[in-house]
């Protein structure tokens, strides 16, 4: 058995940022399921906020109130207010630290406008921002590589949580196959998102929710899993991210009769309203028979009048996107793009210091921590407003690192039955291989992706919902006999993917019950048969978890309101 | 449409003894990249088929495999655009030991990042409570390098690796340039002085199959040109490396036609790459020098002269006046 004191799993900007923190204090280990460079936070393009005030005034307060208002008031405004008060220090650390930023005529970080900022706040790279972070904290992971342990290419199959303390994972090194247990004192969940279960996302192969289903198999609950954000650009059929920057730099959405359509939904803040709105205007174009293309089916993002100079300048890589996977070049044609699964919103419900959750009265699991994606401090609550999430990941990656040294002052290994451990992760793993078994993973996986963006999407309502409730449940079936042909022990992605399909068809159902139960709308969840938002019934976060029968359980949590009261929401 | 041979190249240590290439077939579907054929091959046809991928959007660098003999990241290949006489092949990186299949030991890529210091080294004695300020111009000289997304390619295809495992490699070179070139960085001579030791930037022999088979801006071929120039800038050329470009300069941009002016003086060249003063050195070549011999290789004792000296002449003035012009 592997011991440290904390072992983080993921190694995107949450966990790196934690591990840094960590490291040379105490014995640290970061497990992920690849490696540390491919992790999907360097896919963020467009920038990350903070009240530098570098191209205008601006402050930390204005960006809680535009953060608390993006949420469509679901995010806890105390935590809102951390995370906007963090921010320029946390972005200073990280240039510090060596991230190339992109410059102003001072040389100063450079600040350019975003979708529900009212000021020019993003921080940038180009249009590469998250990955100029990711790979500025996976240098600094060679500068400390005495003091953290990488698995790199390790595979979570298991949380270890036993009367109400987190006590180490369980985890397949994929190279060998074989099922280790790693025992720490505290452990660290930043393992990113779950939208890979839509058939148009802008997600890697790797978002598929393995860290918070390991959590939710221990019994532990998750938060607002109704809200998944669908990002207004998505390449049109492949769901690739066209970064936001795209607009912010001065893009224009056209519908198929080239109108710019946003004047009729955001007339103020146009194109860069947020974007729960932005998408929905566009199915709603989509919808009424006003898109682009044979089956119009898609909208334009037309960015000629940009000029060459500035695309290439300041967005190289969604030109070449649009060129390898598409075929147009935007300096001289309008791209086709519609509404991607981009971020989830819930995740494991933690608190401001990143401690998780057991249940809604708010009571702690002793050292388990969950930062970045797969967290739910709630930050973001209903809608996540463009680049809060690579602040999010690094300020509570960094708060996370912060608290669990706190913890581990006077805190010891809890026992671990490892032998036990490993039976039952190894059981899950032999049944999958070794049951009698006819059914084809991929057409489980295509109809779940399926059902999820054709009935669980930009729009909803009670029919559709249940539709895919029905569905989710027929393929929860089927996925009983899959059938997995590799039985291999050295890198074996095969049982792999199978376990990441077992992950999105667990936590599929876990959306659509949070959907179907919540009769309002508000930011991305929004139902056709309840237009409106419900303050008076619906102000409260959703905690999904397993009831004794494994049946799933609702309840509910209050939203933390401080300073900003509900208002009507309007751009 | 017709279906699309993919020759794909097998291996699993527990039953090969060596890879193998499978034929697979399949018609690729409209706009299908590489990455979607090979997942469909995965997902339809045989589940033990093994390599990586994540983002497919060209960011994350996991799915780079040679097509065709080159190394390419297979998300960012249209299909219908690597496909020859019906046929295309898919094969594991080179370089780098297999595990199975497609699937390669990064270790030794990664590995070479490492060797770099591949970190920013702040000048400790300056303070900066807001973020380090760095020009528009400054922030140019080190974007190409950090657009970078450690896909191994470059590490792959390199020419010199095949020969010595030693060397750093196009990635990691490029990844050094970045901060040798990064106006903050305060181990800018520090890092030249380790870069131009043996297995550095001077033994990269510009095959350029780095910048060819580089997805990014990163192109490491031109980082390494950087590197050598910041070498030369700051005159840290007391390397074989370093003295052979000298040499060169010399010896071309030499000004008495005949002994070595205006053309390869390849008797002088060797002695002084090595240093005039350094008798290991010396005697270290005198083998080839006699294998050469012997083969009848070696180049006369006195140079000819070429036709059009004048020219080389006017070439170097020209060069000379822009070195001027680019050290203002």
């Amino acid at each position: 058995m592997r011991k440290h004191d904390v072992v983080i799993v993921g190694a995107g900007l949450a966990g790196l940022r934690a591990a840094l923190e960590l490291a040379g204090k105490v014995d640290v280990a970061v497990v992920s399921k690849v490696y540390p460079s491919r992790s999907h936070s360097g896919a963020a393009q467009g920038g990350v906020a903070a009240a530098m005030a570098n191209e205008s005034d601006d402050s930390p307060e204005l960006h809680m109130y535009d953060t608390v208002k993006g949420s469509d008031y679901l995010g806890d405004q105390d935590a809102i207010e951390i995370m906007t008060h963090d921010a320029p220090i946390t972005i200073t650390e990280m240039e510090h630290l060596g991230c190339v930023f992109s410059r102003d005529a001072e040389g100063r970080i450079a600040q350019r406008e975003f979708g529900g900022h009212s000021k020019p706040r993003a921080c940038y790279a180009a249009d590469r921002t998250g990955h100029a972070m990711l790979h500025t904290l996976y240098e600094q992971s060679f500068k400390y590589k005495k003091d953290i342990t990488f698995y790199n290419e390790w595979y979570l199959l298991d949380l270890i949580y036993q009367d109400g303390s987190a006590r180490g994972i369980v985890a397949m090194d994929m190279k060998t196959g074989d099922i280790e247990v790693i025992h720490a004192k505290a452990v660290l969940f930043g393992t990113g998102g779950y939208g890979r279960a839509y058939k148009i996302t802008s997600n890697a192969f790797a978002n598929t929710g393995d860290g918070i289903m390991a959590a939710y198999r221990a019994g532990l609950p998750l938060e607002d899993m109704e809200f998944v954000q669908f990002h207004p650009t998505g390449l049109y059929q492949q769901g690739i991210l066209m970064s936001e920057a795209a607009r912010g730099e001065g893009g224009y959405l056209l519908n198929g009769n080239m109108e710019r359509f946003m004047e009729r939904y955001a007339k103020s803040r146009m194109e860069l309203a947020p974007r729960d709105i932005v998408s929905r205007a566009e199915q709603s174009e989509i919808n009424e028979g006003r898109g682009a293309g044979p089956n119009k089916d898609y909208i334009y993002i037309d960015l000629r009048h940009l000029g060459r100079e500035k695309i290439l300048e300041k967005l190289p890589q969604i030109r070449q996107l649009a060129i390898d996977f598409l075929g147009v070049d935007c300096i001289d044609n309008p791209i086709p793009i519609q509404p991607t699964a981009h971020y989830s919103m819930g995740g494991i419900p933690a608190s401001k210091d990143c401690e998780v959750y057991s249940d809604e009265k708010g009571t702690i699991v002793k050292g388990f921590y969950a930062a970045g994606e797969c967290s739910c401090i709630s930050v973001h609550g209903a809608n996540r407003l463009g680049t809060n999430s690579l602040l999010d990941a690094t300020v509570f990656g960094r708060r996370a690192g912060k608290s669990i040294l706190n913890y581990l002052v006077g805190a010891k290994h809890e026992p671990v039955n490892e032998a036990e451990e490993k039976r039952k992760a190894r059981k899950r793993i032999d049944d999958l291989l070794y049951t009698p078994s006819t059914e084809s993973a991929n057409n489980i996986r295509n109809e779940l992706k399926e059902a999820m963006t054709t009935n669980v999407g930009v729009y909803r309502d009670k029919e559709r919902l249940a539709a895919a409730h029905k569905k989710l449940k027929e393929l929860q079936q089927r996925f009983t006999k899959v059938r997995v042909e590799d039985k291999g022990k050295v890198f074996n992605t095969e049982i792999i993917e199978a376990l990441e399909l077992a992950n999105m068809l667990a936590y599929s159902e876990l959306i659509i019950a949070g959907a179907e139960a919540r009769t309002e709308s508000r930011g991305a969840h929004a139902r056709v048969d309840y237009p409106t938002r419900d303050d008076v019934n619906w102000m409260k976060h959703t905690m999904v978890s397993a009831g004794a029968d494994g049946a799933i359980q609702l309840k509910y949590k209050p939203v933390v309101v401080t300073k900003h009261q509900p208002e009507e929401r309007k751009y | 449409m017709a279906k699309t041979k993919f020759l794909v190249s097998r291996y699993d240590a527990a039953r090969d003894t060596k890879p193998y290439l499978q034929e697979f077939r399949l018609e690729i579907p409209q706009g299908a990249t590489l990455l979607d054929c090979i997942n469909l091959i995965k997902w339809t046809q045989d589940g033990t088929l093994t390599y990586r991928m994540s983002c497919r959007s060209a960011i994350c660098g996991s799915c780079s495999m040679k097509v065709n003999g080159h190394a390419r990241l297979a998300c960012k290949t249209q299909a219908a655009d690597v496909v020859i006489d019906g046929a295309v092949t898919i094969e594991p990186m080179g370089n780098l030991p297999l595990i199975r299949d497609l699937a390669v030991d990064l270790e030794p890529f990664f590995d070479s990042i490492d060797r770099v210091k591949p970190y920013l080294v702040p000048d400790e004695s300056r303070q900066w409570k807001r973020e380090m300020l760095q020009s528009h111009d400054d922030y140019r000289k080190i974007e190409d390098a950090s657009t970078c997304i450690m896909c191994a390619s470059c590490w792959s295809d390199c020419n010199v690796l095949e020969v010595d495992p030693r060397f750093l490699g196009p990635a990691a070179l490029a990844k050094a340039q970045r901060f040798v070139h990064d106006s903050r960085d305060s181990d800018t001579i520090g890092r030249i002085e380790f870069l131009s030791r043996v297995t550095g930037m001077w033994d990269c022999t510009h095959c350029a199959e780095c910048a060819t088979r580089c997805p990014t801006d990163a192109k490491p071929l031109f980082r390494i040109k950087e590197l050598r120039t910041a070498a030369m800038t700051h005159k840290i050329t007391n390397n074989n490396g370093a003295r052979h470009v000298l040499a060169f300069r010399e010896s071309v941009g030499g000004t008495v036609p005949g002994i070595g002016g205006g053309m390869l003086n390849e008797n002088y060249i060797p002695v002084r790459s090595v240093g005039f003063f350094n008798l290991d050195g010396i005697l270290s070549i005198i083998p080839v020098g006699v294998r050469m011999i012997i083969r009848g290789k070696n180049p006369p004792i006195l140079p000819h002269i070429i036709d059009k000296f004048g020219e080389v002449r006017a070439m170097f003035r020209r060069f000379n006046d822009y070195r001027k012009e680019y050290r203002k």
